[in-house]
């Protein structure tokens, strides 16, 4: 019997086609290095203002 | 409003409305109705989810958290980023795979007929009681500002919604949003000019930054382990991650706006988009609540910011109670106002001893005016027990018709009302649809087939869940804090309907018994400590969740082993 695939692996047969990355687990962690970075500069911001 | 505010407040609303119902007057095909259009791009996705998520209690209620509270408010989306990347990961590519209607319709397809029925009732339940609310939000603007009658703002409201709503289905809701966000980008990009452009001279965008900083309103990371703090970085993260995750991930009303569209690659940039923005977006408007406090610091605020219900009690016995609290509010606000002018002078000065005893002068003075309010809210409460009490609703709308030229206060009532449409449309095409697919066709299976009485029977359930949720504006009272009050209906329901999926997902062995019967129990868990205890209402949706699959565990084990349907192979 043929094991169903899963939704990662089947998702990256549908590319992201976005310029610099190739597959979607590179874009998950563009995005959550880019919330890290929102929240560092979050916490910058209110230590300047404070 | 004048003749001009008149102008763009119905040409955008109107405009919009009768734009989307004309574009979608042809549909018939029941796949377009309940999925929108099969070439929709990420775009219209990705503007299409931050429309359905951003009501017009969004636009009302968040400056004034940042006017009251400060910006902490934005930790409460620290999880959506991370669940729209779980999301996109798994549950989106199993809807598509499947070609479901409805997230419910998955459950039924993993499980069974009875824990397919128990999510799409408790979604209809939670979210048919949030029409109500999104419903009224914008209406309370317009009798304020309008001295119009509630309740005809609440029919003529809802009567526009339920017209292109029912005539177009979800690509009427999807085309109408695209255009309602342009509105809200285009009004608060205005609203945050004129407020700058309004600060004293020489102050600036950095000066009342500092003020409001230096008086607690920009702190925007917590890091303590308090439970009784409503936000912090830790209940953001996890508690807003499990209620992003169940919001996103399970709610029909955003499950529909992405579940279509021209392919899963559009699907997922849309989500994307989302989450890259939501965060700047939430923060941006918290800091306008931050700067419309500064702002009020060198302008003279009133003493409570719902005038209307202020004066009515102002006219009645206790007027000169109400006027010597005005009298002393000013006093106040004028001490206040020396005092941070005495310190923006000694942070001048580069003297941080001055500095120090002039921002504890500052804050003391800040202090002495928030009592004064707290006394006038104290008042109210005395001449009449249902007073609302809470005002922050009002600061926004307060300065939007007294700083605003006209034009412009057209286009930010303009934004209340797309606000307000957009995401009433999505939930309303969502309860319409979840009514028709998992409880009409569930106990009509011969009648699938006929796909135009299905079209039509959708249409039906659209208008009457628009016409319940008018009632429910109408007759309902609400708590006092409009957005709040989402948030913990929410988080009371969303954690139990999360842990069904996260079973479905990731624990194939486990059956629709044991997850049906652990959901219950959970459910009724979650609604006891909701009514005995007092904790930060996040946490709730941890708790619903983890109790929900701790209970399937537990009763899987007792029941014995299963072997996995196709759904839950395929998952």
């Amino acid at each position: 019997m043929t094991r169903p695939l899963l939704p990662d692996q089947r998702s990256d047969a549908d590319p992201p086609d976005l310029p610099g990355f190739r597959t979607w687990r590179g874009v998950y962690l563009f995005v959550f290095g880019w919330f890290v970075l929102v929240v560092i500069l979050l916490s910058v911001f209110a230590r300047i203002f404070s | 409003m004048n003749f001009a505010d008149w102008v763009v407040l119905l040409g955008t609303m109107v405009g919009i409305a009768a734009y989307g119902s004309w574009r979608t007057r042809h549909v018939r095909n029941l796949n377009t109705y309940l999925r929108g259009s099969q070439s929709t791009g990420w775009g219209t996705i990705g503007l299409s989810v931050m429309a359905t998520q951003a009501s017009a209690i969004t636009f009302l209620s968040i400056p004034g958290q940042g006017f009251e509270s400060g910006i902490g408010f934005v930790q409460n989306y620290f999880g959506l980023p991370l669940a729209l990347i779980i999301v996109c990961a798994v549950f989106l590519p199993m809807y598509r795979r499947l070609g479901v209607y409805t997230s419910y319709e998955f459950l039924g397809r993993r499980f069974d007929g009875k824990t397919r029925l128990l999510g799409a009732g408790l979604f209809l339940l939670q979210r048919g009681l949030a029409a109500g609310v999104t419903i009224y939000a914008p209406a309370i603007i317009l009798s304020t500002v309008l001295g119009w009658r509630l309740d005809v703002i609440i029919v003529l409201t809802g009567l526009l919604v339920i017209m292109y709503t029912v005539t177009g289905g979800s690509e009427a809701v999807s085309l109408t949003q695209k255009w309602q966000m342009a509105v809200i980008f285009g009004g608060m990009v205005t609203a945050l000019v004129v407020l700058l452009a309004k600060l004293p001279e020489g102050l600036g965008f950095s000066g009342a930054a500092h003020i409001a900083g230096a008086l607690g309103k920009l702190q925007a990371v917590d890091v303590s382990f308090d439970a009784s703090r409503r936000y912090t970085l830790w209940s953001g993260l996890l508690g807003g991650l499990f209620l992003s995750l169940s919001y996103f991930g399970t709610d029909q009303s955003q499950v529909q706006r992405y579940i279509g569209g021209a392919s899963l690659r559009e699907s997922r940039l849309g989500l994307m988009f989302n989450a890259l923005l939501k965060i700047p977006m939430q923060f941006l408007i918290l800091l306008l609540g931050a700067l419309l406090f500064v702002f009020y610091q060198f302008e003279r605020p009133p003493v409570f910011f719902n005038q209307s219900e202020w004066q009515r009690h102002e006219r009645g016995a206790e007027g000169t109670t109400f006027l010597a609290l005005e009298e002393r509010h000013a006093v106040a606000a004028g001490e206040t106002q020396k005092a941070i002018r005495a310190w923006l002078h000694a942070r001048a000065s580069a003297d941080a001893a001055v500095e120090a005893t002039a921002r504890a002068a500052m804050g003391e003075a800040n202090r002495r005016t928030d009592a004064v309010r707290s006394e006038a809210k104290a008042a109210l409460l005395a001449v009449d027990p249902r007073a609302k009490t809470k005002d922050s609703d009002y600061v926004f709308i307060t300065f939007i018709l007294t700083e605003l030229p006209h034009g412009a206060i057209g286009l930010l009532i303009a934004v209340m009302f797309a606000a307000a449409l957009s995401s009433e449309a999505a939930e309303l095409n969502a309860l319409g649809t979840t009514t028709t697919i998992d409880f009409w066709r569930h106990f009509r299976p011969l009648a699938a087939a006929d796909e135009a009485r299905n079209v039509r029977v959708a249409k039906r359930f659209t208008a009457l869940w628009g016409l319940c949720a008018v009632a429910f504006a109408l007759f309902a009272g609400f708590a006092e804090n409009l957005i709040e009050a989402i948030n913990i209906l929410g988080s009371i329901f969303y954690g139990v309907v999360l842990g069904i999926f996260l079973v479905a997902f990731f624990f194939r062995r486990v059956g629709g018994s044991a997850v049906f019967f652990a959901a219950v129990a959970a459910q009724a868990l979650v609604i006891a400590m909701f009514l005995s205890l007092n904790i930060g209402y996040l946490w709730y949706n941890l708790i619903g969740c983890a109790a929900c699959i701790a209970g399937s565990l537990l009763l899987q084990a007792v029941l014995g082993s299963r072997a996995p349907t196709d759904a839950g192979r395929a998952a």
